[in-house]
């Protein structure tokens, strides 16, 4: 097991660069139609899958990697982070995820983080060691009606990191959300439906409605932030909506159907198994954390570990991953909602595909079929498992550096005390 | 009824009087570990809130064909635990039957002493987290050694019965980091009550919270300081310093009391009663403390003032000096993997526990949170898988350390739990299979003796007041 790993990295040294990977003899949890493959070859060629199957013999030109005894999965998304926006959170800096009141937009939704994003903030390569290579990533703290267009991002530590920018629109409408809009649910759905509507008067007014809106326009959004509303009613930005209360998700659910071109994904849904049929009834995902099962507030009072599962059994989906510095713990979150009734391939789907196509981009992202980009990771076994670890990340076809400063850190310490802590300075 | 109102009666008359009290007047209710006779303590009624927990009544019980994992190291395969009358009576390979025990097979299962977390905020800040329910930071004064936890603990909050559910028999409720001097701590039975002191774990001893770093330099930065690091340290240093005076004074009037004069007592200042009581090591530091560097610097504020510093938590950087952890016997409680949060965070790594445990040092995993609290065996295997791969020779047996002995010692109570031996209190966890698998539940959870949590009934799980008539009444509805 150790020889294999170790010849695992210094396969993984030398290939940095490679173009054609195959791997081969892994449990393929491929999250498309093929399912699971006991005994799997991903081919990848060139930055894509180019064939998963169950063949052995490997074309020629492949570098291959032995996988056997190994779980291959596609790499994992995390469904909601503020990945790239912030370096540390507290007191140091630098902070994208969080916003002022600015006149450039009045309600936020023109808000637009693909502006804001370093890859090079530590957080994304301790991430990206543990398998994650995408993420969607958004603003979470602000006082405005929106909280902006989040984007998704690659953790490829070369080129661009973004995938899709104004990938989609975050909204809230919690208790915490009311209190900053107006104190009161009765003036936020009022404030929203406005701003809403707003972006349908605009978009009748005749053949250049961005022209008509600024001749005589006196709505609570402005110009910049009709524009990506329009983008939302149409369908064409996911909005993420965050509510935990039945009552709340409920209002979601009619919100929806007032406006039949919304694509919804809910957020928190800390009480979302209470409507869970509803919800499937409508066509709307959740990005949860399975692991909520202690009432924050009010809202939060029918918090279970079991949320995941029973809307499983309702036959909705749900995305596990919320969180930034430690989304690597997004594997963990969703092994303990296996552990409370939710089939062991949905755990993974949570992390994978499910995130994907509330996102938008299944076409490129969460499975592993021929096509999409080859974002890949090598488990020494079960994800799910707090004691199993990610073996080799690739990124669009790339074997990445399997080391981060955090890495570096502990060699540097291991070594100290190896050598009896003869010397204390830290000059090379 | 009639005694203890006389013994109430003597021990109010001690605390408003302070004079006429001899060493045994209250002697029934102070530590036993101290038995100094000159210290504050001796006329100061040292346990006036005292515990009222009474076990839950259980069977005398034997676990056949389980693996016992003993919490200080060892294993057995397939092994025997007898417990009888809330107390370990016998561990081994093979043990006799005893006539009328009941017997509870644990073939697949795991056995091992109960977790017991040393950083938790459960009752000071519960769920639903309120503002009327923020009881956990006196952030008034920097210097707020004179809080008492215990006085702000809701037993109704929820979340002491999703610890159970994690195997939690034991658990210390500390007071935040927002002060240099916190206030002091206290030490729980995970048995959900109607009142805290019905919880009150008997005779532990009490803690005082210290914090290190960002935190007290924030919130006092803008409110008369501290506002650096170097402020903080000339703040406990000050302290430490106007208690050494109080203790003193103390003394003195109470050798005077001994040699039959009648002194005046000194003024009673409840700061300097909590810091008095670290200098004279009735009372345990618990030091939030990120950083190395800070960390070391505290242990020379501890040689200054000759106090012990029993345990620094979070600790995130406690693998870069665990050598001086070791030599300075001060415990590290820590997480597997929290970091980057904050500056003092940013240098966290995944194997910090497993390096302090192989430097020799005393490695504990803790929680500070309501989530994690649940799983803390998840928590203890990650940092034990972690080591491994970076090469560090850890059986699952001694990574159990971290979450019974170890936190045991820190809270002063190894005494009476923390492992499975002979003579111990009967706090135990079966576990439906192997603890170091994220898919492995606690299946009975017993805390002297008593059966607190069977996970296949249900109907029997702890609801609190506050659930009850709510969504969901637990998770067991």
């Amino acid at each position: 097991m150790k020889y294999a790993l170790v010849l695992l990295s210094l396969l993984a040294s030398a290939m940095v660069n490679a173009e054609k990977l195959a791997i081969v003899g892994g449990q393929v949890h491929t999250m498309g139609e093929m399912g699971v493959l006991e005994q799997g070859t991903v081919l990848i060629n060139n930055g894509q899958i180019e064939a998963v199957s169950q063949s052995t013999d490997i074309p020629s030109g492949y570098q291959r990697i032995d996988a056997s005894g190994k779980v291959v999965t596609p790499g994992l998304i995390g469904a909601m982070t503020s990945l790239g926006l912030v370096e540390v959170s507290m007191s140091a800096g630098p902070v994208h995820s969080s916003v002022d009141d600015h006149a450039v937009s009045k309600t936020g939704a023109a808000l637009d983080v693909s502006y804001a994003i370093n890859t090079d903030a530590t957080v994304v390569g301790v991430s990206r060691l543990e398998g994650v290579t995408s993420a969607a990533t958004a603003i979470q703290s602000s006082g405005q009606l929106f909280h902006g267009q989040g984007a998704v991002i690659s953790l490829d530590p070369n080129g661009d990191p973004i995938l899709a920018p104004n990938a989609f629109m975050v909204l809230k409408v919690t208790g915490a959300a009311a209190q900053a809009n107006g104190g009161s649910k009765a003036a936020l759905w009022v404030a929203i439906e406005t701003a809403f509507n707003e972006a349908k008067e605009a978009a009748i007014k005749g053949q250049s409605p961005m022209f008509r809106y600024a001749d005589s326009w006196h709505g609570i959004t402005s110009k910049a932030d009709v524009k990506v509303l329009q983008e939302v009613l149409k369908g064409a930005m996911p909005l993420f909506i965050y509510a935990d209360s039945a009552a709340d998700i409920r209002q979601v659910i009619r919100f929806k159907a007032r406006n039949e071109g919304l694509k919804v994904t809910l957020v928190g849904g800390v009480e979302a198994w209470r409507v869970a049929e509803e919800l499937v009834a409508a066509n709307i995902s959740v990005v949860l954390d399975p692991e909520s099962n202690l009432p924050g507030n009010f809202e939060q009072l029918g918090a279970t570990l079991r949320n995941a599962a029973k809307l499983e059994s309702a036959g909705g989906k749900v995305a596990i991953g919320m969180n930034t510095h430690n989304i690597r713990l997004a594997t963990q979150h969703a092994g303990n909602a296996v552990s409370h009734g939710l089939s062991h391939e949905q755990g993974l789907a949570a992390l994978t595909i499910n995130p994907a196509t509330m996102l938008g981009v299944d076409g490129k992202l969460g499975s592993l079929e021929a096509g999409k980009q080859a974002d890949v990771v090598i488990w020494s076994g079960d994800p799910l498992e707090v004691t199993e670890s990610a073996e080799q990340v690739i990124i669009n076809g790339k074997m990445i550096e399997m080391t981060s400063r955090q890495d570096k850190l502990m060699k540097r310490y291991k070594a100290f005390y190896g050598a009896n802590g003869t010397t204390p300075h830290y000059i090379r | 009824m009639k005694f203890t109102f006389k013994q109430s009666l003597a021990a109010l008359g001690c605390a408003a009087l302070l004079s006429g009290c001899t060493a045994t007047a209250n002697s029934n209710k102070t530590n036993p570990d101290n038995n100094n006779s000159d210290t504050v303590s001796s006329v100061i009624n040292k346990d006036p809130y005292p515990s009222t927990y009474k076990p839950i009544p259980g069977k005398p019980t034997i676990i056949t064909n389980v693996t016992v994992i003993d919490g200080v190291g060892g294993k057995i395969e397939n092994g025997m635990v007898y417990f009888a009358d809330g107390v370990i009576q016998a561990v081994g390979e093979s043990l006799t039957i005893p006539s009328g025990a009941q017997v509870i097979d644990g073939k697949g299962k795991w056995l091992t002493p109960g977790i017991i977390d040393n950083h938790s905020h459960l009752g000071v800040y519960p769920a639903p987290s309120t503002r009327s329910h923020s009881d956990g930071n006196e952030m008034t004064s920097p210097v707020t050694a004179k809080v008492w936890a215990e006085h702000s603990v809701w037993p109704q909050d929820p979340g002491f019965a999703k610890a159970l559910a994690g195997g939690v028999t034991s658990l210390q409720i500390l007071p935040g980091s927002a002060n240099l001097f916190g206030g002091r701590s206290v030490v729980l039975k995970n048995l959900p009550s109607r009142t805290m002191q019905d919880m009150k774990f008997p005779d532990a001893p009490y803690g005082v919270k210290m914090a290190c770093g960002e935190n007290p330099k924030r919130v006092y930065g803008q409110k008369g300081g501290p506002m650096t690091r170097m402020g903080n340290v000339a703040g406990y240093r000050q302290a430490f310093a106007n208690a050494l005076d109080y203790k003193r004074a103390w003394d003195k009037y109470e050798q005077e009391v001994a040699q039959g004069k009648s002194p005046k007592p000194p003024k009673r200042d409840l700061n300097m009663d909590s810091l008095a009581g670290i200098l004279s090591g009735d009372i345990l530091v618990h030091m939030h403390c990120y950083r190395a560097d800070e960390m070391v610097v505290m242990m020379d504020v501890m040689k200054e003032f000759g106090y012990q510093i029993g345990t620094f938590h979070h600790a995130v950087e406690a693998y870069k000096i665990a050598d001086k952890l070791a030599e300075n016997n001060v415990c590290s409680a820590m997480w597997a993997d929290w970091w980057g949060f904050k500056m003092e965070a940013y240098d966290g790594i995944r194997e910090n526990i497993p390096m302090v445990h192989n430097a020799g040092a005393c490695a504990i995993v803790h929680s500070d949170s309501k989530i994690g609290i649940q799983r803390l065996n998840q928590e203890a295997a990650k940092a034990w898988s972690d080591g491994v791969r970076a090469g560090f020779d850890i059986s699952k047996e001694e990574a159990w350390i971290w979450l019974s002995a170890n936190p045991a010692k820190s809270l002063g109570v190894f005494d009476k739990t923390g492992s499975i031996e002979t003579g111990k209190q009967a706090d135990l966890v079966l576990w439906n299979g192997d603890p170091f698998s994220t898919y492995t539940k606690a299946e009975k959870v017993f805390i002297d003796g008593g059966l607190a949590f069977d996970l296949n009934k249900p109907d029997t799980w702890p609801v609190s007041d506050f659930e009850l008539g709510q969504t969901v009444e637990g998770e067991g509805k």
